[in-house]
C-alpha cells in the first residue's frame, strides 16, 4: 500500500512535466496543425533560462587573495560577485539562491520571443508541406538547437539547485498515519506539481474566458470560416505557438532542480510526451493534461520492483505499450474527437 | 473538415519512422592492405608517425573526450619536445627522447566515438585505413572500449584503452593487442570495501541500484561481493535502464527495503542524475536500524560530479588518479597540462596521457611499431614516476596493477575543481587478483596481431 500511494506521488511530479510539454504540443497540432518535433528543445530552453539566469546572478569579477594558492601554487584567484557589490553579500547569496523561481519572470517573455520566431522564421514555410517535411525540419531544429546549447554550455549536467528553503523532503507516511519514513516527497516536487497545475488552469481559463482564447477555439474548429470572417487567425495562431513554447519553457525552468539539465533532456521527454498526446487524442487539450498524470503514474508504478519481479523489464515499455493497446483500440486516443487521426 | 485534420494517424506514424530510421550502420569494409613489406599494418613511412585518438567528442561524454583529447595533444607536443616535457622527466624508463617515436615526428588523427559502439568501430576503421594510424587510443565507455579493442586485433593495430572501468576489457573481453592502464570495477570494490567498513560499521544493509549495461553489471557484482566478505549483506539490486533520466521511482522504494545504505552502480548523467534524486529524497537526513542512511558511488569522476553539485559532499567512491597528488609525476602532468589549459587534468585526461607515453617508450625499447613487438615490450613491464606509484602491465590479461584512490566528496570545496579529497591510497597488493579470478574468468587473451 506504502509503496503504492508513493509511486503514485512519484508519477505526479513526472506527470506534470508530460503533461506541460504534451499541452503544448497539441496546442500547436490543434492550431497549426504542425507537429513539432522540436518542443522537447523548447523545454530544455527553458531549462537553459534558469541555467543562464544563475550564471548572470553570480556573474563575478576576480580578487587575487595572496593567502591563498591555487593548484599550481599561484596567489588564488577569487570570484566575487557583482551582485554582492550591488546587494551586499546577505541579500546577493539570498537572490542567487532563488535563481530557479526568478527565472520564471525572465523565461516567460523569452521563451515567447523564440515561439514566434520559430513559428514566423521556420514553421510558417512548412504549412502546406506534407508531415514528414514538417517533422523532419522541426526535428532539424530540434538537434540545431541542442547543439547550440552544448557549444556555449557542454556536454555535463549543470547543477542548478532549488532554493534552500525547498531542500528535504517532506513525510507524507507520517502525515498520513503510516511510518515514519516510508512515503517521503521532496518539497520541491510538491512545488513543482503545484505549479504545472496553475500553469495548466492558467492556459484552460485563458482559452475558456476571453475573447482572444474564442476566437482560437473557434479558429480550432474551423479555420477556414473564422478566417472568411475578417479576423487574422494567422496572428493569433502565430501567438499560441509563443504561448505553447513559454508552458514548454516554464516546465523546463522549474525542472531544473529535480534533474541538472543537460543539452539533451529534451530528446528525453519529446518521445515520451508525443507518446502522451497520442494517447489522450491529438488535439485534444485535456486528453493531453491527463494522459501526462496518468502515464507519468503508471511508469512509476511499474519501476516498483514488486511489479518488475513479475514482468521484468515492464519499466521500460510500459507507456509504449499503453500506447499500442490506445491505437488499437481507440485510435482516436482517449479523449480525441471522432475522425482525428482515423482512416 | 479543415486542412489540419486531414492527416491520418498512419501517416505521421511513417514518417517519424523514417526520421528515426536516419542511423544506420556503415558496411564492414576491412581491408587487409598496406602491411608493405615491413610484416606490419600502418609502419611508417617518411618521417612521421601517425596516432589515432578516438574519443567522444559528441554525446553525452564530450566534455570528458575534450578533456582526453587535451591530454593526447599535450603527449604528442612532450614526445616531439615541445612544452616542458611533463611526466618524460619523471616517469622511470628513459627510453624517450624528445624526438618524436623512433626518431619519427608524432603525428595524429582524431575521431569521434559519440560513445556509441558502431560509430566508434567506424571511425577507428577509418583512423587506420585513411589515415595509417599504427595505434588507435582513447574511449569513455567500456562498452566502446571492448568493441574497438576487438576491432584493432582483428585488424593488426595495437588498443591502448582510455578511461574504461568494467572488468571485462581486461577480463573475459581481454585481447593481445589491447592495453588498460585505468583500474576496473574488481578494484574499485577490493579498494572501497575495508573503508567502508571503517567509517560504516560491518553491519549495514546495501541496496544497489545498477546501470544496465556491462559496466554497471562487473560493478555491482565487485561491490557486492568485496562488502559482503566484509559482513555486509545486499537487500537489493536493481538495474536501471541507462537512458534513465529521473530515478525518483527507484530511488523511493529503498527506505522501505530496510536498506541503510545506498550504491549507485551509475556514471556518468545516470550518476549525476541519481545521486541529485536520493539526495532530494532527503535520504541522507534519515536515520535507518539506528544508524544514518549512506550513500556510495562506486566509480568517481570529477567531470560528472561537477554535475552533481554539493550533492556529493561526504559521499565515498574510488578514482584512478586525482590532480592533487603530491608526488613527483602527477605535480610535472598537473603543472604542465595547467599552464597549457588553465585547469588541472581530469582522471581520463591522466590515463590517455600515461598510455601515449607508455606506447611510444614500448615502441622504442622495442626499436619497432611492430605490434607483436609493442605488446612484448609491455607485458610485464615495471615502471613508477607516472602518478600512480610502481606499476606493472601484467602480462597475462594487459592490466595495469597499481594504487587504487578512495575518494570522498570534499565537504569545503575551495575551487570547481576542488570537489574530491583523497581519504586513502589503497596499495596495490590489496587490489590484486589473479588472473583467473571469478570476476575475470572466460575469454582468451590470444596472440598478437600484427595485420600481417
Amino acid at each position: 500500500m506504502e509503496a503504492i500511494v508513493l509511486q503514485v506521488l512519484n508519477g505526479l511530479d513526472k506527470g506534470s512535466a508530460y503533461a506541460l510539454i504534451a499541452l503544448g504540443l497539441t496546442l500547436i497540432f490543434g492550431t497549426l496543425g504542425v507537429v513539432n518535433f522540436a518542443h522537447g528543445a523548447l523545454f530544455m530552453i527553458g531549462a537553459f533560462c534558469a541555467v543562464t539566469l544563475s550564471r548572470l546572478l553570480t556573474l563575478s569579477h576576480i580578487v587575487i587573495d595572496e593567502t591563498q594558492k591555487d593548484f599550481l601554487g599561484n596567489a588564488r584567484k577569487v570570484e566575487v560577485p557583482y551582485i554582492y557589490d550591488i546587494f551586499g553579500e546577505a541579500a546577493g547569496n539570498v537572490i542567487i539562491d532563488w535563481a530557479v523561481p526568478i527565472s520564471i519572470i525572465v523565461a516567460i517573455p523569452v521563451m515567447m520571443a523564440i515561439g514566434v520566431a520559430i513559428e514566423r522564421g521556420l514553421i510558417k514555410h512548412f504549412y502546406k508541406r506534407p508531415h514528414a517535411d514538417q517533422i523532419l525540419v522541426t526535428f532539424g531544429l530540434a538537434i540545431v538547437l541542442q547543439e547550440i546549447i552544448k557549444y556555449f554550455y557542454g556536454a555535463n549536467p549543470i547543477p542548478t539547485p532549488a532554493p534552500d528553503a525547498f531542500r528535504g523532503s517532506f513525510d507524507f507516511g507520517a502525515a498520513l498515519g503510516f511510518d515514519p519514513n516510508v512515503i517521503i516527497y521532496p518539497y520541491w516536487r510538491l512545488v513543482y506539481f503545484g505549479f504545472a497545475a496553475i500553469i495548466i488552469s492558467a492556459v484552460f481559463a485563458f482559452l475558456q474566458f476571453t475573447t482572444f482564447g474564442m476566437v482560437v477555439r473557434a479558429g480550432m474548429a474551423d479555420r477556414e470560416t473564422v478566417g472568411l470572417l475578417g479576423i487574422n487567425i494567422d496572428r493569433r495562431f502565430t501567438i499560441m505557438f509563443g504561448l505553447a513554447a513559454a508552458v514548454a519553457g516554464l516546465a523546463g525552468v522549474m525542472y531544473t532542480p529535480i534533474n541538472s539539465p543537460n543539452y539533451h533532456m529534451g530528446m528525453d521527454f519529446l518521445v515520451l510526451s508525443f507518446v502522451v498526446v497520442v494517447v489522450g487524442g491529438m488535439g485534444s487539450l485535456v486528453g493531453a493534461v491527463l494522459a501526462g498524470f496518468l502515464l507519468g503514474i503508471l511508469e512509476s508504478i511499474a519501476s516498483m520492483g514488486a511489479v518488475l519481479a513479475v514482468l521484468p523489464g515492464i519499466n521500460q515499455i510500459i507507456l509504449y505499450l499503453v500506447a499500442i493497446i490506445i491505437l488499437l483500440t481507440r485510435p482516436r486516443g482517449l479523449m480525441g474527437r471522432a475522425g482525428v487521426m482515423e482512416d | 473538415m479543415s486542412e489540419r485534420n486531414d492527416i491520418t494517424r498512419r501517416r505521421v506514424m511513417k514518417s517519424g519512422a523514417a526520421a528515426a530510421a536516419a542511423a544506420a550502420s556503415t558496411p564492414y569494409f576491412f581491408t587487409r592492405a598496406f602491411a608493405d613489406g615491413h610484416g606490419y599494418l600502418n609502419a611508417p613511412k617518411g618521417d612521421t608517425v601517425t596516432l589515432g585518438f578516438n574519443v567522444p567528442q559528441s554525446g553525452p561524454y564530450a566534455d570528458e573526450g575534450a578533456d582526453e583529447l587535451r591530454a593526447y595533444e599535450l603527449a604528442v607536443e612532450h614526445l616531439n619536445g615541445g612544452g616542458d616535457g611533463g611526466m618524460m622527466s619523471t616517469f622511470s624508463s628513459k627510453a624517450l627522447k624528445g624526438n618524436g617515436i623512433l626518431g619519427k615526428k608524432v603525428a595524429y588523427v582524431t575521431g569521434d566515438t559519440q560513445t556509441k559502439s558502431d560509430a566508434a568501430r567506424a571511425s577507428a576503421r577509418s583512423m587506420i585505413e585513411k589515415d595509417g594510424a599504427v595505434m588507435i587510443t582513447g574511449g569513455s565507455s567500456s562498452g566502446v572500449a571492448v568493441a574497438v579493442q576487438a576491432l584493432c586485433q582483428e585488424a593488426g593495430i595495437i588498443f591502448m584503452a582510455g578511461l574504461t572501468h568494467s572488468n571485462d576489457t581486461t577480463g573475459k573481453d581481454k585481447k593481445a593487442n589491447g592495453f588498460r592502464h585505468f583500474f576496473n570495477s574488481y578494484m574499485s570494490g577490493a579498494a572501497l570495501a575495508p573503508v567502508l567498513a571503517k567509517a560504516y560499521g560491518k553491519e549495514r544493509k546495501a541496496y544497489h541500484l545498477t546501470a544496465d549495461y556491462n559496466w554497471g553489471y562487473t560493478t555491482e557484482q565487485a561491490v557486492k561481493e568485496s562488502t559482503e566478505a566484509m559482513g555486509w549483506e545486499t537487500v537489493a539490486a536493481v538495474k536501471t535502464p541507462l537512458t534513465q533520466t529521473d530515478f525518483s521511482s527507484y530511488i523511493a522504494p529503498v527506505l522501505q527495503s530496510g536498506a541503510d545504505t545506498l550504491v549507485l552502480n551509475h556514471y556518468g548523467g545516470n550518476m549525476v542524475n541519481s545521486l541529485t534524486n536520493a539526495v532530494q529524497f532527503g535520504l541522507r537526513d534519515k536515520q535507518v536500524n539506528g544508524k544514518d542512511f549512506q550513500i556510495i558511488v562506486p566509480l568517481y569522476s570529477r567531470l560528472m560530479a561537477k554535475g552533481a553539485g554539493a550533492n556529493v559532499k561526504g559521499i565515498f567512491g574510488s578514482t584512478n588518479w586525482h590532480w592533487s597528488l603530491q608526488d613527483e609525476g602527477s605535480k610535472a602532468f598537473v603543472k604542465s597540462f595547467g599552464t597549457k589549459y588553465g585547469f588541472p587534468p581530469s582522471q581520463a585526461a591522466h590515463t590517455c596521457y600515461v598510455q601515449t607515453m607508455l606506447y611510444a617508450d614500448a615502441a622504442e625499447r622495442a626499436g619497432t611499431f611492430n605490434p607483436c613487438g609493442i605488446v612484448e615490450a609491455l607485458e610485464g613491464f615495471e615502471f613508477d614516476g607516472m602518478g600512480n606509484g610502481k606499476t606493472l602491465y601484467r602480462a597475462e590479461d594487459h592490466q595495469c596493477f597499481k594504487d587504487v584512490l578512495v575518494v570522498k566528496g570534499k565537504e569545503n570545496p575551495t575551487s570547481e575543481f576542488d570537489l574530491l579529497e583523497v581519504v586513502e591510497v589503497t596499495p596495490v597488493d590489496q587490489v590484486t587478483y589473479a588472473p583467473d579470478h571469478p570476476q575475470m574468468a572466460g575469454g582468451n587473451l590470444g596472440t598478437c596481431n600484427s595485420g600481417a
